[in-house]
């Protein structure tokens, strides 16, 4: 028998949609596209919901209120957002917890190093992926279908509507009919032709730090077939990350936290921005993007004996060397050149009172780019180098959608029986920039609406 | 980590390759730290940069190998990381039962085949034993539950002492070398006892630590399972049988001693009472979680660590199955020759104590009673 609600993806969103969907009456299936062992997508990879709440509750600290968050996420895109799908976002962002833990996931304080997030952001215990198992459990126990492997490729549409899926499952095509559909398959960051399209030959030194799943394949044939898009395929979440960092799925250990304790030079040995404009939570999603400008798209992140111990420790250890010039060299620099531009900046070094932990008064002076804060001389050995590259998240280009979570045609109807949720449709929310944890706030909002919407469509109540 | 690879690679020995598998997965959690409200283990991870081998002695034996971590873990297997801590520390926990045991070479055997040691240890105890009542006066025949007319009382003190004896001298010493090596640590340590919101007692009689940060802790095989209570109940009653069991013999003792009261004893008496509870909390502890463990998903068990467990396991349960059975037989002709089969069994349980399973309770003590004094907010962070 066929389903009535067809869900594709296997992350946060399309769960929430597929138990959505079931809770609400409808009979659901499941498309992952990855083998079970990856299902889940970049949600594997989260830690977090950014919440609003307007009195300390459980595990989130003071007050978030909706407006500081509406701030917040209009500074960040700078304006580049639906107010009022925004707005909605936030808004549901208040209810959401005791439905997550209705099905499993379990939340605790902010973690280690994380302090500055426990006001406004929920932690999942164990991460995304204890997340991720919950929901699936929750799945089974309802009855919901999930078939792994199986890819959504192409949907079918008659008289404006949506008539069955493609699917692509060890190498078989096959159409899969139902009611209604909801796309929640993910971005295309790890289609790397669609990001060379995008980025140009830039790209290919980029690394992905979530699933390598996420090909974009259902988002482009739905483009193709007209489907109103929203959003530009070079925005996105992408931070700088450590250069040793896998190709996929790197995921949170690969960020490298000590750029604002010290120097950061490309490949010419030479710095290129302000390392201690502000904390590095606030600027490593920007990083992402400066290091992608530089030549080769590589950079290196370099201090001294000072810092050790002052910032997250890195995944990968550093390359460690008792003179600048010996650092240069096991990092593939020009070594008078390191030497150059580590005497300037030392040089340039101001007195001051070194505090990492708020925006000190240690900064360069006469020197371009500045360093505006913790600028120390590098000159305790051991000097320990990084290298970094940009490592992409999520992309933001997806489908325009509304408050019931409806796409549109190319003639701008709401199709009555097609969904979009999470990363597919997060562009409408973030048009760029990004706030800690909102993807999944967005994915998890959107996934139950069009949940709901799937299964009063399917009903034909619709 | 391409330093540390290497360090794998080029380990030479079975416990330097542990240290530097396990070094290798802490650089890669302490990157990470979702895992930081499961239990202990990584609060304890954070106040560390460096991965030596004290401190893995540490983290290995404080974790209470609850799963949570492995399957909540994005770089577990397939991922290339490969991280799973369960396992990694089960296998380094297991070395360093044998490196602190005294003397090490009984350790070595013990591990390589600690059921059989075990269970044929008791048969030849039980065989040696029988073999004495029957030469010294028969194996049958009622003598109204009078164990001391089988066994002279003064022969079973000396026989009993002598082990337990040897058995606490052990494993202090096993102990002692524990704790040293573990307060090579590098955190400093508080001072203030009021920096320690619970007791080391109190997590060590709750197992708080396994309770998956509240979710339960992760037994059978695979994601699709939820995580359930039912090991924590097991062992509570495992430990609390134990505990009850011994207490009986304690009370017993001071009976024979104080009140000139040798045994037996009636169906109602104090140490009877006691004996029977512990007994019948030894029969479903260790057989409950000897089930549990065929359900263990083995992808994080330390495969080699499988006949010690089973081997101290087994030798509980033999002990309370041949206790009760005593106790509920005694006053018959069977009574003499189940009386050797206990004994033997309980003489075997002494002799293997500090070679076996029983020795985490010890090091998991010294470990939680390290990290609750360990000062708290030496984490290192990004602010």
């Amino acid at each position: 028998m066929n389903p009535q609600v067809i869900v594709a993806g296997g992350g946060n969103a399309a769960l929430c949609a597929a138990i959505t969907a079931r809770e609400a009456g409808a009979s659901v299936l499941m498309l992952e596209a990855s083998p079970k062992a990856w299902r889940g997508g970049n949600s594997q990879h989260t830690r977090n919901c950014r919440c609003a709440h307007d009195a300390p509750e459980d595990v989130l600290t003071e007050a978030y209120p909706e407006a500081e968050y509406w701030e917040d996420l209009q500074r960040v895109t700078a304006g580049r957002t639906n107010e009022a799908l925004a707005r909605m976002t936030l808004r549901e962002s208040m209810r959401l917890r005791p439905w997550m833990r209705k099905h499993g996931v379990v939340f605790q304080p902010s973690l280690g190093g994380t302090l500055h997030l426990s006001r406004t952001n929920a932690f999942f215990l164990g991460g995304g992926k204890a997340l991720v198992n919950a929901y699936y459990r929750s799945a089974a126990a309802l009855g919901i279908e999930v078939r792994y492997d199986t890819e959504a490729i192409d949907v079918e549409m008659s008289g404006g509507r949506f008539d069955a899926v493609v699917v692509r499952s060890q190498g078989k095509t096959e159409r899969l009919p139902a009611k209604a559909f909801v796309a929640a398959a993910g971005g295309f960051e790890s289609n790397l032709d669609w990001l060379r399209d995008a980025w140009g030959p830039r790209a290919d030194n980029f690394v992905v730090r979530g699933t390598a799943f996420n090909k974009g394949v259902l988002l482009k044939a739905m483009l193709d077939r007209g489907i109103k898009s929203i959003g530009d395929p070079i925005q996105g979440h992408a931070v700088a990350v450590d250069g040793r960092s896998p190709k996929y799925d790197g995921g949170i250990v690969t960020r490298l936290d000590s750029v604002p304790l010290g120097i950061v030079v490309n490949q010419e040995a030479k710095r290129f921005y302000d390392e201690g404009e502000d904390f590095w939570p606030k600027r490593y999603a920007v990083w992402g993007r400066f290091v992608a400008n530089q030549p080769g798209q590589v950079a290196y992140s370099i201090i001294d004996a000072k810092p050790a111990g002052r910032f997250m420790p890195p995944v990968f250890t550093g390359q460690k060397a008792d003179t600048i010039e010996a650092l240069a060299v096991k990092l593939g620099l020009d070594p008078a050149g390191l030497v150059r531009t580590v005497a300037e900046f030392n040089a340039a070094v101001r007195p001051g009172t070194f505090d990492h932990t708020r925006l000190d008064d240690c900064r360069t002076e006469g020197l371009t780019p500045p360093k505006t804060h913790w600028a120390q001389r590098i000159d305790t050995p051991p000097f320990v180098g990084y290298p970094l590259r940009p490592g992409i998240t999520f992309t933001y280009l997806g489908l325009e959608v509304d408050s019931a979570a409806h796409v549109f045609d190319a003639e701008g109807r709401a199709i009555p029986n097609l969904f979009c949720a999470g990363e597919m449709m997060a562009g409408n929310v973030l048009g760029q920039g990004y706030l800690a944890g909102i993807g999944m706030t967005i994915g998890s909002v959107f996934g139950r609406i069009a949940g709901a919407s799937a299964a009063q469509a399917a009903k034909g109540t619709a | 980590m391409t330093s540390v690879e290497a360090l794998v690679a080029s380990a030479a020995t079975e416990a330097e390759r542990l240290n530097a598998e396990g070094a290798r997965i802490m650089q890669i959690c302490n990157a990470c730290r979702y895992c930081e409200g499961y239990c202990a283990v990584f609060p304890a991870m954070e106040r560390r940069l460096e991965f030596d081998a004290a401190s893995l002695a540490y983290l290995s034996n404080l974790c209470h190998h609850c799963g949570a971590c492995f399957y909540a873990c994005q770089y577990a297997p397939p991922h290339e990381f490969a991280v799973n801590v369960p396992r990694v520390f089960a296998q380094i926990r297991r070395q360093t039962y044998e490196d602190y045991a005294w003397p090490r070479a009984f350790a070595a055997a013990y591990r390589s085949n600690g059921t059989v040691v075990a269970l044929s240890l008791a048969a030849g105890l039980a065989l040696f034993l029988a073999l004495a009542v029957a030469v010294g006066g028969g194996l049958t025949g009622a003598r109204a539950g009078s164990f001391y007319a089988v066994f002279p009382h003064g022969l079973m003190v000396a026989i009993f002492g002598a082990s337990f004896l040897f058995a606490i001298v052990a494993m202090a010493i096993g102990a002692l070398r524990f704790r040293a090596v573990i307060n090579r640590g590098q955190i400093p340590r508080s001072a203030d006892k009021n920096d320690r919101d619970r007791s080391a007692i109190v997590a060590a009689m709750t197992l708080e630590n396994l309770k998956g940060g509240g979710e339960g802790c992760y037994v059978r095989a695979g994601f699709d399972h939820p995580p359930e209570r039912l090991r924590r109940t097991f062992h509570h009653f495992t430990v609390y049988g134990f505990l009850l069991c011994f207490a009986s013999t304690t009370l017993a003792t001071v009976y024979h001693y104080a009140f000139n009261t040798p045994a037996p004893y009636a169906f109602t008496h104090p140490v009877v009472l006691l004996g029977t509870l512990g007994g019948i909390g030894l029969v479903i502890g260790p057989a409950g979680l000897l089930w549990l463990k065929r359900r263990h998903d083995s992808v994080v068990l330390d495969e080699s660590q499988a006949a010690m467990d089973s081997g101290f396991t087994w030798l509980l349960l033999a002990t309370s199955v041949t206790g009760l059975a005593l106790l509920a037989l005694r006053d018959t002709s069977a009574m003499p020759l189940l009386l050797a089969i206990h004994l033997g069994v309980v003489l075997a349980l002494f002799i293997t104590l500090p070679y076996g399973k029983f020795v985490h309770g010890i090091y998991r003590y010294l470990a939680l009673s390290h990290s609750q004094r360990e000062k708290p907010g030496t984490a290192v962070a990004s602010e």
